[in-house]
């Protein structure tokens, strides 16, 4: 631990080496990325990490929670807390458009819309192939591999492709 | 509690789906049903056990309590006799959790109306996909639109407890985390009739309501399912992994 930090710094810099652990289900994404890490406070000696669930039942949260712990007592922080937040509820709006180009890249459809809108979660937009790019996609079953996917097909390239659901 | 114990209990019975679905995709979808409830019942118990103030955890109350202080309704407990019948259980339920989470979304109480907002989306969705269920197997062949209203018809007599009302429904509605039992059922009433036509399916006659789970009276399933449960916190104690 760097003493002379100031609480700001120190903080930007946890933020850093949290960005280094990578969504355990989707390892193109982190952990920041993706929205979970919610803050980084400090009491006295010990460090509280607030993540918030993307799902309820998401399996991969106990997982990010180990990760965390690890990552941070690598770098020398002992006493780490995880305290688990639900508001403001996970939403598919905090990931950045540099995010979801990554998502597409890696063969995962990005969420259309906002989730404001409840659009891409009635599917009411098309979907487009992370492949091909065609918009002429149909869903084939409204969850896939993760609970945060639907599973999709790509009517002209039949590539069938996984769908980041719009919450 | 009850809400928590409502989740879990469908949550088992959705993760009994695994393997049972009518095809892979459908499977996995039955299953990812059963992980929300499995989350939002965490979630709700974990914040019940703190409540309680009585030194217990979650896991204390799903594995070490019995079948009477089990607060879950009848419906959820009922037993996936075939696909209809864990559809339209599901079904039902959903359009009930929709609108208490809806309702305990606007509660000042950060951690239930957090634990709320969210579930109401995962809900929402729940209720699309079965809901698609109910038409399509309503609405698809002589088989399955017979095997969708038994299942209705043999499940509509444990609708009724999701509109009862006991003391400590009345003080909740008086703090506004609750609406009441007769708002609640011409919600309800007025959704599944809408969907059950819509679906080619016809309403149940008025019949007598069992009802009870608020005592923790609950079917014979219920005893089944938590031996299966608690089996390996009964048989060894306190075990970890």
């Amino acid at each position: 631990m760097v003493s002379e930090m100031s609480n700001a710094q120190e903080k930007q810099l946890i933020y850093h080496y949290l960005s280094e652990i990578s969504d355990p289900e989707i390892p193109v994404i982190n952990i920041v990325e993706m929205g979970v890490v919610r803050d980084v406070l400090f009491h006295n000696l010990k460090l509280e990490i607030r993540l918030t669930p993307t799902y309820s039942g998401c399996p991969a949260m106990d997982m990010i929670g180990h990760l965390v712990r690890e990552k941070l007592q690598s770098k020398g922080y002992d006493s780490v807390e995880i305290t688990l937040v639900y508001k403001p509820a996970w939403t598919t709006d905090w990931m950045s458009a540099e995010t979801k180009e990554k998502l597409r890249v890696y063969g995962i459809a990005p969420p259309v819309g906002t989730a404001t809108s409840k659009k891409g979660l009635l599917n009411e937009d098309s979907v487009s192939c992370p492949q091909c790019g065609s918009k002429n996609t149909e869903i084939k079953s409204m969850f896939g591999s993760t609970a945060c996917k639907a599973l999709y097909l790509c009517k002209d390239c039949l590539e069938p492709f996984d769908y980041f659901k719009c919450i | 509690m009850r809400l928590g114990d409502s989740c879990l209990i469908m949550a088992h019975r959705q993760s009994e789906m695994c393997s049972k679905g009518p095809f892979l995709e459908e499977d996995i979808a039955q299953t990812n049903l059963g992980l929300d409830l499995l989350g939002q019942a965490e979630a709700l118990l974990i914040y019940a056990a703190e409540l309680e103030g009585k030194g217990r955890v979650a896991d204390d109350l799903v594995y070490k309590r019995p079948e009477r202080d089990f607060y879950n309704f009848m419906l959820t407990e009922q037993p996936n006799t075939d696909f209809a019948f864990a559809v339209v259980r599901q079904f039902i339920m959903a359009l009930y959790l929709g609108k208490v989470y809806e309702t305990l979304a606007k509660v000042d109480d950060d951690t239930l109306s957090g634990i709320a907002t969210k579930a109401v989306k995962e809900i929402t969705y729940h209720q699309l996909h079965l809901g698609m269920w109910v038409k399509r197997l309503g609405d698809g062949t002589q088989e399955s639109h017979e095997r969708v209203q038994t299942a209705v018809n043999e499940l509509w007599m444990f609708v009724g407890e999701l509109y009862e009302e006991d003391e400590l429904d009345l003080k909740m509605q008086e703090a506004g985390y609750t609406i009441s039992g007769n708002k609640m059922k011409a919600y309800l009433t007025a959704k599944i009739s809408a969907h059950l036509t819509e679906a080619t399916l016809s309403v149940p006659e008025a019949v007598y309501m069992t009802t009870g789970s608020k005592k923790g009276i609950h079917t014979e399933y219920l005893g089944y399912i938590l031996a299966e449960m608690q089996y390996l916190q009964r048989a060894y104690p306190d075990a970890k992994w």
